[in-house]
């Protein structure tokens, strides 16, 4: 019998892997409770059909982005949450006292929340954005593989529901958001930790992988007539640009993390302190990943910036060949520059210089293209509504935060300052102010396009200042402590460092921010109760410049009735000033990718099968992932994915008497 | 929608989908490169244990290289017969590189049997782990490919040379051409400079 | 929406390819793996210049296939194709290039003096 339990649980005891610290378990409990609140919801209200075919089987590009919005927003709390404990228990864990948590359980915070944050709020932001508007932009009526882009979605979301699921049963790692060995080999963290980190990142990296190639292909193939390459907007150039990223840099990751988890499963010897392992190997490929994973990250930011930067400055972008070329000139370099994570391993000077000297290099580009926003606001007609509320608050800390970064090129100086907080506030510089409020300032821009109505201007801008202040008195005194030499990571520290003012400021810090979030809640909810006042939808609130704001808000599940011919770029904008009138319009009929829940499945039953790792349950990684294969394979197979959209049904459509 | 219309559909779709599928083969190589990386930096750390060139069977692995060899030749013989529209002939050169493939992996398979038995399984060393994974993920994407073009034949004896089939088919061969291209470098950089004294 | 037709005729091409430039590809294929395979028996040049050799015979052997079994350059999507390949090459050279320099590098330095000494006198050494 107990063999048999065995085979069934693999090394799960049901008892054993529940949580024991308070703030573990209420956090548990909390996920657990809430889980059950949305159900009993959906039950009250009868929403499940509509949930199954509308959200869950979609194959819509404009339904998933809002999906990834969604779980990204989602993330985004639960990694603040790991924040504000952090913050807390850094300013109270000082002398005799110990803070909130335990250390173990600090280690498992400061692992989760930077997980989360990159790989699930970042890169949910991003995917959400691009799926939302790119289709948009370049005049297409979706992306290149609508069922792909689906699974993509579902092996994202996998991922998340694994990570929140180690909350509850067995713990997250402790070993840091990269997890370095030897620390994360099974002789040092032997628990399960460690696996549902890799095997959450695992689904959730062929996720990102698919949709690398399927927007490549998008961009490449589906433009509209008349939209050469040189014709589309910044935006677009600059998903290009980190879509090339995603598609050579992902799989560095896939391989290493596959080599982490036959060590830690199989006993290989691939980056073991002993039988021939070399921990060393395993930092430098997961950096290779690593650099050209934070510049995709921020490259879709930075295009938010040209378009939100041109709109409310009512000029063109400043310079967009020497934008295009800074864009290539960042993916390139940030192929060479991932030494710079890892000087003080104990490579020789030679091989510091020549990545530190790659380092400053390739602050240049991202120069130009401050400067190139700078000039396009030079001589504008400003309007500083919130997303340049936003901008100007990134302009200013990134280029401050982006200056420590060359500082710390030098490896001399990084000898001094690698692993203190002057790192820490360095990165979260990079990441809040230019991935985080380049997203942001994405959101408020185009919220009205894809829901129909605006959200708050006021609370918006009251938002964005508690989050500049709040992130400015976060993290100063990190900058400070970092110089002062504080390390990162510590759950503890002694009085007579004199630390703990600077961290009570910097736990403030993050109260400001949290304000600014929930004052981004209430403008939603406001925005959403109060969106009968602003009347009919409009096209184009803004007065924007690209196609995106040719179509109504929302869009028609078609995107564009007849698919427009481009002569110059800005299109939008040249015809809005010559006041061209477009032709009457010859409907033909349109093909829509249908539903299928295909992606649904084999996103849930890879995560199954990923459980199954983790928990050394055979049957279910076998059962799982012979499924999923099954449904690629069935959905794969049928010739009929398509459904036929009739002349009259457009018209309608076009016309206003039919929802779309 | 008129015949015309399918026609430039099915070309688009067919255009989406070859491009597509080369991206996603680039990033497979990419993949490959960070498990030779691997490799070449793990080829010293025997462990005190055995190395290439005490393992390597040349003969052995120049008659695996052949096979798959062949098999990508086959499988080009096959895409012209799908190309001219010849069921039977597509079926039947299909089929031969099936035979081949799984003559390949057969072939690979009892080496690492083999070396498993002798104690020079894939926890030993190191420099193992890394070979047999190595070696190992190409001889994964050689089952994905048998088990494919398994799929690809009932379709073609059930469906006959539709489009979807015909599109399908080409990727297929992408693939499997690919995975040749790749044991090049295996059989190459693993195997013949593997038991050249270091 | 109605099936393709099966017409007699085949709507367009699927592949640039043709019997000869498959056999002169599968005959280049077989004469370049032998080469190398006998260069490394036989001993022909000392380790340095047989690295070289199996190098040059590896490149030479992917530019065959990738011509005459993948048809780059050839057929639709030729150009973006090119594109991405010369990019991924790219990639694979500063990736795994730079690994390799960086680990023996690493690897020399994180030795301690005496390990050094002793793999000297071995015969050896990093």
């Amino acid at each position: 019998m107990n063999n048999f339990m065995q085979m069934i649980f693999g090394r799960l005891q049901l008892t054993e892997a529940f949580p024991r610290e308070p703030v573990t378990a209420f956090a548990a409990v909390g996920m657990i409770m809430t889980g059950f609140l949305v159900i009993g919801a959906l039950t009250y209200f009868k929403k499940w059909r509509w949930l199954w075919k509308e959200w869950l089987t979609t194959t819509n590009h404009k339904r998933i982005g809002v999906m990834y919005l969604a779980v990204a927003g989602i993330m985004l709390v639960r990694g603040l949450a790991d924040a504000l404990m952090m913050r807390t228990q850094q300013a109270t864990s000082v002398g005799s006292a110990h803070g909130i948590v335990s250390t173990d359980t600090f280690q498992q915070v400061f692992s989760a929340h930077g997980t989360i944050m990159i790989f699930f709020v970042a890169m949910g932001f991003m995917f959400g954005l691009i799926n939302l508007i790119l289709p948009l932009q370049i005049g297409s009526r979706d992306v290149a593989f609508p069922f792909m882009n689906a699974t993509s979605f579902w092996l994202f979301t996998g991922g998340m529901i694994l990570v929140n699921v180690s909350l509850m049963l067995g713990g997250f790692s402790s070993a840091g958001w990269l997890a370095y060995p030897p620390l994360s080999e099974s002789q040092y963290s032997p628990g399960v930790g460690v696996d549902y980190w890799i095997w959450s990142l695992q689904i959730a990296g062929i996720g990102s992988l698919l949709s690398g190639v399927n927007f490549l292909v998008t961009i490449l193939k589906m433009r509209c007539p008349g939209m050469t390459l040189m014709k589309m907007p910044m935006f677009v150039w600059s998903v290009f640009g980190a879509m090339t990223l995603v598609v050579f840099a992902f799989p560095i990751l896939t391989a290493t993390l596959a080599m982490l988890a036959l060590d830690r499963t199989f006993g290989t010897h691939f980056f073991t302190s002993g039988g021939g392992g070399n921990a060393m190997m395993y930092v430098n490929l997961i950096w290779a990943w690593g650099h050209p994973e934070v510049y995709i990250l921020v490259l879709p930011a930075f295009g938010v910036f040209s378009e939100v930067v041109a709109t409310f400055s009512r000029k063109r972008l400043f310079g967009y060949t020497s934008m295009v070329v800074a864009i290539w000139l960042i993916v390139l370099l940030s192929f060479t520059v991932w030494l710079h994570h890892f000087f003080t391993m104990g490579a020789g000077a030679d091989v510091n210089a020549v990545f530190g000297i790659a380092t400053m290099l390739i602050s240049i580009p991202t120069g130009v293209k401050i400067f190139n926003w700078l000039f396009t606001m030079y001589r504008g007609r400003i309007r500083f509504t919130s997303p340049m509320i936003w901008f100007l608050g990134f302009v200013f800390l990134f280029t401050l935060g982006g200056v420590a970064g060359v500082l710390m090129a030098v490896p001399a100086i990084d000898f001094q300052v690698h692993n203190s907080l002057f790192l820490v506030a360095h990165f979260h510089t990079m990441i809040i102010s230019g991935v985080l409020f380049g997203y942001f300032a994405g959101l408020t821009y185009w919220f009205p396009k894809v829901f129909g109505f605006r959200l708050s201007e006021k609370i918006g801008r009251y938002a964005a200042w508690c989050w500049i202040v709040g992130f400015v008195v976060a993290f100063t005194p990190l900058y400070i402590l970092g110089l002062m030499g504080a390390t990162r990571r510590l759950d503890h520290y002694s009085a007579s460092l004199g630390w703990q003012p600077l961290f009570i400021v910097a736990g403030i810090g993050v109260g400001i921010i949290c304000v600014g979030v929930g004052l981004q809640v209430l403008q939603l909810l406001v925005s959403i109760i109060l969106r009968a006042r602003q009347g009919k939808p409009l096209n184009d609130p803004w007065d924007g410049r690209t196609l995106e704001w040719a179509t109504t808000s929302p869009p028609p599940v078609y995107n564009f009735a007849i698919i427009p011919t481009v002569t110059s770029r800005d299109e939008f904008w040249e015809q809005k000033q010559t006041k061209r009138r477009p032709a009457k319009p010859m409907y033909q009929p349109i093909m829509l990718p249908k539903n299928t829940p295909a992606g649904l499945l084999i996103g849930m039953l890879a995560m199954a099968a990923a459980f199954g790792f983790v928990w050394h349950m055979w049957w279910l990684v076998v059962i799982g992932a012979l499924s999923a294969i099954i449904v690629l394979i069935a959905q794969s197979a049928r010739d009929e994915q398509e459904t036929e959209l009739s002349v009259e049904t457009i018209a309608r459509i076009e016309a206003g008497e039919k929802y779309a | 929608m008129n015949n015309e219309a399918l026609i430039l559909h099915e070309q688009t779709v067919h255009t989406k989908t070859n491009f597509g599928f080369w991206l996603y083969v680039m990033t497979d190589c990419i993949l490959f490169a960070s498990l030779f990386a691997t490799y070449a930096a793990l080829r010293g750390n025997t462990a005190d244990g055995p190395s290439g060139q005490t393992l390597f069977d040349l003969p052995y692995v120049l008659a695996e290289t052949l096979v798959l060899l062949t098999s990508s030749f086959t499988c080009g013989l096959a895409i012209l017969a799908t190309n001219r529209q010849h069921k039977t002939q597509a079926i039947s050169w299909f089929a031969v590189t099936m035979v081949l493939g799984l003559s390949f992996l057969a072939l690979e398979v009892n080496e690492f049997a083999h070396l498993a038995q002798i104690g020079a399984g894939w926890q030993r060393s190191g420099f193992l782990s890394a070979y047999f994974t190595l070696v190992g993920t190409h001889g994964l994407h050689i089952v994905v490919g048998l088990v494919w073009m398994t799929i690809m034949l009932y379709q073609l004896l059930q469906r006959g040379f539709t489009a979807g089939v015909r599109r399908r088919l080409s990727l297929l061969s992408i693939f499997w051409h690919f995975l040749d291209v790749i044991w090049i470098f295996i059989f190459s950089i693993v195997y013949l400079l593997g038991v050249l004294p270091s | 929406m109605s099936r393709v037709s099966h017409t007699s005729k085949p709507l367009e091409q699927h592949s640039s390819g043709t019997l000869s430039l498959y056999l002169s590809g599968f005959i280049m294929s077989v004469v370049l793996t032998l080469a190398a395979y006998l260069a490394v028996t036989t001993h022909v040049a000392s380790t340095g210049v047989l690295i070289a050799i199996v190098a040059m015979l590896a490149t030479v052997q992917f530019l065959v296939q990738l011509f005459y079994f993948l048809h780059i350059g050839s057929g639709r999507n030729a150009r973006w194709k090119i594109i991405a390949l010369l990019s991924a090459l790219s990639v694979v050279f500063i990736v795994v290039g730079g690994s390799l320099w960086i680990m023996y590098n690493l690897n020399y330095h994180m030795t301690p003096s005496d390990i050094h000494k002793y793999l000297n006198e071995q015969g050896g050494g990093i």
